[in-house]
């Protein structure tokens, strides 16, 4: 136990300390690029497993694909994938974003396949009866339907591309991996593990924030069909 | 550009001159990343069970997992160090946390799929609750269940190599030296290795379902 008042003794010195807060090496920086590498990851697996996982659920060809396509690509080791494209092209930010973006497109893609397969059929009939074209059917009724589902996948992938940005510190990039990869080098641990505090509150904060959009975005009669299931 | 000037991606002779070494680490790798998705499972099923029969406590036990998955391994990693230094254990119990996300919502969904008309008979045949539980429920869950040890098992896999930042990664042992010494064979050959046992686990997980639950292959013959 006494070791972990120290971590949290070390952790409240290294964050009340002024050079914490400023400059290139400051949490602020930090926090902004990692923020930065994730947005932009994210903003193109969106991209790719939204516009895929629509077509795919909406058409219901190609799953058996789409599945097994995820599931290799959750096999895949970003540090592997990150190292390789970094030794092979150099100090790029491109190696780093397309590994995320590898990461964070199966959670998204599957999910919104699984959420447009899961709605009932009848509700595309009825919709279908009143003479909605099939882009109205999607937008009108599946999307709202299956939006629970779709954001539990975008939560995943945030979640993940957060976390795994940390990696982009190891090939020479900022973020708030900075702080355990540098801190690892100089062998100074107080430097690790603030680092890591800050990571994991930031990971925390997207988790809730993910949380908090389906309660304001989701249609509360489906929310409330979610409840009684 | 700091790439490999002229070296080429793969060094075949590599792989032959160190089949022993890739042996060793893919051992310890494959210990690393598959015995955390064991404890997960022992620790999920009753957690899971309990949840079920529970159901005020299962949104609150979800969150509480899934802000663990939230954080990241890296950090993780580095704040068990104090209490575990620098060996398995320290990559192995985060990666234990880690399953509780994928498996203990399995173990609950899988339960949840067994129909009322069975229990209900498991009853009437003077099935006790236990009985009940560990020869109808817990069997018609295993498909669910193992759904959840594949993704938990090829995630685990591939997540161990960030442990060699530590020194504790297996075969992401080649990733980071091959990065250091500048070679792209190791760093190939250990991040296609670790896609082909995740792979290759996955399709043993597979086959193990097939197994436990040959019920469901009757079925389809009849069907």
């Amino acid at each position: 136990m006494n070791n972990f008042f120290n971590q949290v003794q070390a952790v409240a010195d290294w964050l009340s300390s002024s050079a914490q807060w400023h400059g290139e090496d400051g949490i602020p920086h930090r926090l902004l690029q990692h923020l930065a590498y994730s947005g932009i990851s994210l903003f193109f697996a969106a991209l790719i497993g939204l516009s895929l996982g629509l077509l795919i659920g909406h058409t219901g060809r190609g799953g058996f694909l789409v599945v097994s396509l995820a599931n290799f690509a959750r096999a895949i080791p970003t540090l592997g994938l990150v190292v390789l494209i970094f030794n092979q092209v150099g100090l790029v930010l491109t190696p780093v974003v397309i590994a995320l973006t590898a990461l964070a497109v199966p959670p998204i893609l599957l999910n919104t396949f699984e959420g447009l397969r899961g709605v009932d059929p009848d509700a595309r009939d009825a919709a279908r009866g009143m003479g909605m074209t099939g882009w109205a059917v999607l937008w009108k009724v599946e999307v709202p339907i299956a939006l629970p589902l779709i954001l539990l996948g975008l939560r995943t992938a945030a979640v993940q591309v957060v976390a795994t940005a940390t990696i982009a510190a190891y090939v020479g990039f900022g973020g708030l991996g900075r702080y355990i990869v540098d801190g690892l080098a100089r062998n100074d641990y107080d430097l690790v593990i603030g680092g890591s505090a800050v990571l994991v509150v930031v990971a925390i904060v997207v988790q809730l924030v993910f949380t908090a959009l389906r309660r304001f975005i989701v249609s509360p009669g489906i929310l409330g069909q979610a409840r009684r299931s | 550009m700091i790439a490999a000037s002229g070296e080429p991606l793969v060094r075949w002779y590599w792989i032959g001159d160190h089949g022993s070494q890739i042996w060793g680490y893919t051992q310890t790798h494959m210990r690393v990343a598959l015995l955390p998705v064991l404890f997960g499972l022992v620790i999920s099923l009753p957690i899971g069970i309990l949840c079920s029969r529970f159901n005020k406590a299962y949104p609150a036990v979800l969150a509480t997992a899934n802000t663990i998955y939230a954080i990241p391994s890296l950090a993780l990693f580095m704040i068990f160090v104090q209490y575990t230094g620098l060996n398995e254990s320290t990559v192995m119990i985060p990666l234990t946390l880690y399953s509780l996300s994928v498996l203990i919502p399995n173990v609950v969904d899988g339960l949840a799929s067994v129909s009322d008309p069975v229990r209900q008979a498991a009853t009437a045949m003077g099935f006790g609750p236990l009985r009940r539980l560990l020869q109808v429920e817990l069997p018609i869950a295993v498909p669910i269940v193992i759904a959840g040890v594949r993704i938990a098992a090829v995630s685990s896999i591939s997540l161990v190599a960030v442990g060699e930042l530590i020194g504790q990664g297996g075969l992401g042992y080649y990733i980071v030296n091959g990065n250091q010494i500048n070679f792209p064979t190791e760093i190939i050959v250990a991040t296609v290795l670790i896609v082909l046992l995740a792979l290759l686990t996955d399709t043993i997980l597979v086959i193990l379902q097939r197994l436990l639950t040959p019920w469901a292959r009757a079925r389809g013959r009849t069907a």
